[in-house]
């Protein structure tokens, strides 16, 4: 695949350049505290330390882990809402308030009462991953299924397909742009949820690795593993985002 | 006035409906119920290509819904080839809508080739169907782009060539000419001409053009206001051999205009009606 940089690209990875060099040079100049803030370059020299640890790989699986846990919980559960809502229209009235006011809800404050459900381990990570995500994807499903033209429901009426037809080789691919951006917000609202709540009260978990971190006033690697976390999470966004452009370039002209 | 229902000899009626109307449910609880078309009889022959003409709202989409067994009818019947049509849309009926029905997922090729793959038809007769009829509407060489790459009038071709691989025995077609500008609609229609020869198929054309009504049908229905019924039906008295010349025919002027004689008292009532 060929990767085409258009001048937007370029002018945004300019400002991030500039940015990092200017914190290099501040941080070297002294600035800025070195028990604040360390050098972009240290930073990296610490992500790759921390890369190498046994330890850090293993509290960067078991993130991994637990938010691919609440992204297949969020997407499964988030689809069957959006197209159930879809479905009941009448239910729909009735909700769609409770749903665009989701977001101004902090449930992160259901954390505690998840660790007295669940204990401590890594579903009450997986329940608030999950409560992060799950209303974005409901909420997209609910959009793509409402945005499908009415005609390929009559053209899959007309080419007399039946409902599972329907369902996998019209609606589901139509509506998969929407779906596909509810999955992307997902990934990133499961890692916001999980990494939060490792942060807080959790014994593994990148979150918990940089809060021991912080903790043990270890900037070099608390700085390493949140430069480490940005790449992973950025990586994935980039992959994500990359696909969803393709998504809607196909829906060009209508 | 010429009935619909007369056009055609018993023996060789492809499509009839009997005393159909079509009446939706109220909006709200105040509200009555909306009668949107008929009664309408019609008679449509093996073979025939018939236009139906009418202003804004009068039902001539919900007409084609219920031939095509998209909508039931609340009241008469519909059969097609002597077999009712009961809600369900039968085999041997294709339909072109007015709005782009193509897949944008799907490259034209496998769009032209969706239903024939749906309906579990070999891969080597869907290739034998596809490749001539892309060809005909002039996509071949655009079997491998996908919608978003085509023109508006191109993506209506591919919904004519999704339609046309079937090998419907009747087609209906909503207004399919309507996003396209007037020379493109004319060379559309020549194509169109084309196919209804080729194919044989009896073509049901639902227009709000009555320039292009007049060049393709051999009759056109003209249908009153809300709720709709035939006013009118002309016979045009084209050759089956015919193309969109003949618009410089004397007959084609006196043909509009006919059908603007029986249409205008009826458009002023439907605009009446919206505002």
């Amino acid at each position: 695949m060929t990767v085409v940089m258009t001048r937007a690209d370029w002018i945004r990875l300019a400002l991030v350049a500039g940015a990092l060099v200017s914190l290099e040079a501040a941080c070297r100049a002294g600035f800025v505290s070195k028990d604040a803030v360390i050098p972009p370059t240290v930073m990296l020299q610490g992500a790759w330390r921390a890369l190498h640890a046994e330890e850090t790989r293993g509290d960067l699986f078991y993130t991994l882990h637990t938010v691919g846990l609440s992204l297949v919980l969020s997407l499964a559960a988030g689809a069957a809402i959006g197209a159930l809502l879809h479905s009941l229209p009448r239910l729909r009235r009735v909700l769609d308030p409770l749903l665009a006011s989701y977001y101004a809800v902090p449930t992160f404050v259901f954390y505690p009462l998840f660790i007295v459900l669940f204990g401590l381990n890594r579903w009450p990570l997986v329940a608030i991953g999950f409560l992060f995500a799950v209303v974005a994807v409901a909420i997209n499903t609910l959009d793509g299924l409402s945005r499908i033209p009415r005609a390929y429901r009559r053209t899959a009426a007309v080419m007399r397909l039946s409902p599972a037809q329907s369902l996998i080789h019209v609606i589901l691919p139509a509506a998969s742009p929407w779906f596909f951006t509810g999955a992307k917000f997902a990934v990133a609202y499961s890692f916001i949820g999980v990494i939060a709540g490792e942060f807080v009260v959790s014994g593994a978990g990148m979150g918990h690795a940089i809060a021991f971190a912080y903790n043990s006033f270890d900037n070099r690697m608390m700085y390493g593993l949140i430069v480490l976390l940005f790449v992973v999470v950025g990586g994935i966004n980039t992959a994500l985002w990359s696909i969803e452009r393709r998504l809607y370039a196909r829906l060009a002209g209508r | 006035m010429n009935s619909p229902a007369s056009g055609a000899d018993v023996s060789d009626l492809h499509v009839r409906l009997h005393g159909v109307t079509r009446t939706y449910p109220p909006a709200a609880a105040d509200r009555a119920p909306l009668h949107a078309l008929g009664p309408i009889d019609l008679a449509l022959k093996r073979g025939e290509f018939f236009s139906v003409v009418g202003p804004s709202g009068c039902g001539k989409s919900t007409l084609l819904d219920v031939i095509a067994g998209l909508a039931a009818p609340s009241a008469g019947s519909v059969t097609f080839e002597d077999r009712p049509v009961a809600g369900l849309v039968p085999d041997g009926i294709g339909v072109v809508f007015q709005e782009d029905a193509s897949f944008p997922w799907l490259s034209v090729y496998d769009n032209a080739a969706f239903a024939l793959r749906r309906a579990g038809v070999a891969e080597p007769e869907v290739r034998e169907r596809v490749e001539p009829t892309l060809a005909f509407m002039g996509l071949t060489g655009f079997a491998r782009a996908y919608p978003a790459q085509l023109s508006g009038g191109m993506r209506q071709r591919l919904c004519i060539a999704r339609t046309l691989v079937t090998r419907p025995r009747l087609l209906l077609l909503d207004e399919p000419f309507g996003a396209l500008d007037q020379q493109t609609r004319l060379l559309m229609g020549d194509e169109l001409l084309n196919l209804w020869r080729e194919t044989g198929a009896t073509i049901l054309l639902i227009t709000h053009s009555l320039d292009e009504a007049s060049l393709l049908s051999d009759r056109i229905g003209v249908m009153s206001a809300r709720p709709g019924v035939f006013i009118d039906v002309v016979a045009t008295g084209w050759p089956r051999a015919r193309d969109s010349r003949i618009v410089s025919d004397a007959a084609f002027g006196t043909l509009t205009g006919r059908l603007w004689a029986s249409l205008r008292e009826q458009s002023i009532k439907a605009l009446a009606m919206v505002s």
